[in-house]
């Protein structure tokens, strides 16, 4: 077995092809090999001239990551058009989301604006009500910020139990991306507020008009118009031209293809905070404008979907967030909770943005309940599904953000578990 | 500001006036950077469709119970259900009264919906789901006032309008309040997490391999070639 602290720099190519070894039965990525390529022989890669520049004018991952894809649950909606397709947590590293692997979620499909039809309105409790093209949203002097984006409904699958068998699925709504946008505040000052002014309505321009409130405090606070995503445009799934970006607030504020903000001196109550996003309690009433998501981690590795392909020297690999700050601390605990050790944070720890955390472990074969707990810098520590329930019963669908156990089983395989 | 701010304000203002105006614009008034046009009534008119408890934004119009089941009828009950019972598993717009704090809540307009414009500005901007507001004005009060009915919260005479608006009462307006979570939850903050025998026995209660709902990767469409 490898010693650890040679193992620190193996890329994770190495890290796979290392792992041959153990449960074949499991390990569902593993390419049967080719010797033809491997030394003392010449790869025909080494051999001949590759395609060359400009074939691949935008370019794809590598033909050999093609299980590397957004999935869907088909049983959970009606239709694919008001539907979420999951990010693929379980194969990425690092805290930024490829713009491709970003959960969906649409309410009336894919709105595909032509830039040049694109306006934004801007009205209400305003002095000067506006309208903006995309390139005078792009004239304005544009920050950039890395942000979690969190779906309410991340993990309200599995608000009665262990449902669904992969990180993906469990945990997949949610993406973590740099914006570049122009400051909503800046766009309000244009327009000049209104004495009286205390919400603005965001809403969008695909087939759903999904609308929400929020209050002004927040738009003022760090709201974002933003047309980037790390980087280039906005993918037409995540509001091509312009979305609205709302740091740490659940994902159905995060207006997609935004087409009109208006400002007033009450919320609004629509459908979609009203029926929608809220969060029933056991006593039948609801808590409404629940819109910060509490600090939540997972671990991506392993999990139902990444077995573990060899004893001995392992890596537990997360992801953690928190709508109300910076990460502070993860804990990880191999036998359930009972006790818990403190996981290494690497990379860069944001305001409302994932951080990355790793945990080394020696496994002899033996048993293990996986499990990771976040806590932020308000000192907020993720709570076990239990207590949760306890205060919030059965019923919210949303604001899941309770303690995943993963058992690890003697063959490497990982199953989502409830334990008690 | 702070003191050695002003100090250094001070210090420049003697030295550079003229150049403070370039590197020092001036705190808290916004900078107007000409960008965007007015926009105008006719623009605004097109695009503003949303509707306050209130009834503000409530447009012109009306439409009775008996011609919304028409509308609803046609262009509804496919994927609602004839009574507002869904078919399938499209959302479900009638009944359910009762429900909500038992093991299977219903939510429904009757239900659940605290007030009639989230209702009506609903629909005016999203159904019918493919058809997206393409409804008259006349027949969005009338399909309004024909769900209202399948909830038996307005008889089969009522004609909805802005005039009649306001006497439309939802079941459950009071089913609300603000998020508490910082208070109702304040054992979440805890500055030092048990680390060591936080618990008795570990035992598993449930697993996900056992409700065998999880999609068949090997089903799903694979990445570009």
């Amino acid at each position: 077995m490898a010693d650890p602290s040679n193992t620190r720099g193996a890329t994770r190519r190495r890290f796979l092809a290392g792992a041959a070894g153990l449960a074949a039965a499991g390990a569902t990525e593993t390419q049967a090999e080719n010797s033809k390529n491997l030394p003392p022989n010449v790869a025909d890669w080494t051999r001949q001239l590759g395609e060359g520049v400009g074939v691949r004018a935008y370019g794809n991952p590598s033909k050999f990551e093609k299980n590397v894809i957004r999935r869907t649950v088909p049983w959970l909606t009606a239709t694919p058009e008001s539907s979420v397709s999951f990010t693929p947590l379980h194969q990425l590293d690092g805290i930024i989301t490829p713009n491709g692997l970003c959960f969906e979620r649409h309410h009336g499909g894919i709105a595909e604006i032509d830039p040049e039809d694109y306006r934004l309105m801007l009205h209400g409790l305003v002095d000067k009500p506006l309208i903006f093209t995309l390139d005078d949203l792009k004239r304005f002097p544009s920050v950039n910020e890395i942000y979690f984006l969190e779906c309410a409904a991340n993990s309200g699958m599995e608000w009665r139990g262990a449902q669904l068998n992969g990180c993906q699925y469990t945990h997949g709504m949610v993406h973590c991306v740099q914006y570049t946008g122009v400051t909503l505040k800046l766009l309000l000052e244009q327009a000049g507020l209104r004495p009286g002014a205390q919400w603005i309505m965001a809403e969008g321009g695909d087939s759903a008009a999904m609308n929400r409130s929020i209050p002004l405090g927040k738009a003022l606070d760090d709201c974002l118009v933003a047309y980037r995503m790390n980087g280039e445009m906005l993918r037409p799934e995540q509001g091509y031209p312009a979305r609205l970006v709302v740091p740490g607030w659940e994902g159905n504020v995060w207006i997609k293809w935004l087409r009109r903000i208006k400002v007033g001196d009450q919320p609004w109550f629509t459908r979609e905070e009203t029926s929608k996003y809220t969060d029933l309690l056991e006593n039948g009433k609801a808590r409404q404008f629940t819109f910060v998501m509490d600090a939540k981690s997972v671990i991506t590795s392993p999990s139902p979907q990444a077995p573990v392909k060899q004893k001995g020297f392992n890596i537990i690999s997360g992801l953690a967030w928190s709508g109300r700050g910076k990460i502070k601390r993860v804990d990880v605990s191999l036998d359930g909770g009972r006790n818990w050790r403190n996981a290494r944070i690497d990379g860069l720890v944001l305001d409302k943005a994932c951080v990355r955390f790793y945990f080394d472990f020696e496994w002899n074969g033996e048993e293990l309940l996986l499990q990771s707990r976040a806590m932020d810098d308000t000192g907020y520590v993720q709570p076990s599904k239990d207590a949760l329930r306890k205060i919030r019963g059965l019923n919210s669908i949303y604001h899941n953000n309770g303690i995943q156990t993963w058992a690890l089983k003697p063959d490497g395989e990982v199953e989502n578990v409830e334990v008690g | 500001m702070s003191r050695s701010a002003r100090l250094a304000l001070g210090v420049a203002l003697l030295i550079a006036p003229s150049e403070l105006a370039l590197t020092q614009p001036k705190k808290d008034v916004p900078r107007s950077y000409g960008v965007g046009h007015a926009v105008t009534p006719e623009q605004v008119a097109g695009w503003d469709i949303d509707i306050r408890p209130d009834g503000q934004g409530a447009p012109p119009g009306r439409g009775s119970v008996k011609e919304g089941e028409k509308v609803y009828m046609d262009k509804c009950a496919a994927c609602h259900g004839e009574f507002g019972e869904s078919a399938g598993r499209w959302p479900q717009v009638a009944q359910g009264k009762g429900t909500l704090a038992s093991h299977d809540p219903v939510k429904t307009v009757g239900s659940y919906f605290p007030y009639l414009s989230s209702v009506f500005d609903y629909i005016r901007r999203a159904m019918p789901f493919g058809d997206s507001q393409s409804l008259s004005n006349d027949e969005l009060y009338a399909v309004t006032a024909y769900v209202l009915n399948l909830n038996d919260i307005v008889d089969d005479k009522f004609v909805l309008s802005k005039e009649t608006w306001g006497r439309v009462k939802m079941p459950n307006q009071a089913g609300f309040f603000d998020d508490d979570r910082e208070m109702s939850e304040k054992a979440f903050w805890n500055p030092n997490p048990c680390m060591n025998d936080c618990r008795g026995p570990v035992k598993i209660i449930g697993r996900a391999g056992a409700i065998d709902v999880t999609p068949d990767e090997k089903t799903q469409k694979r990445g570009v070639e």
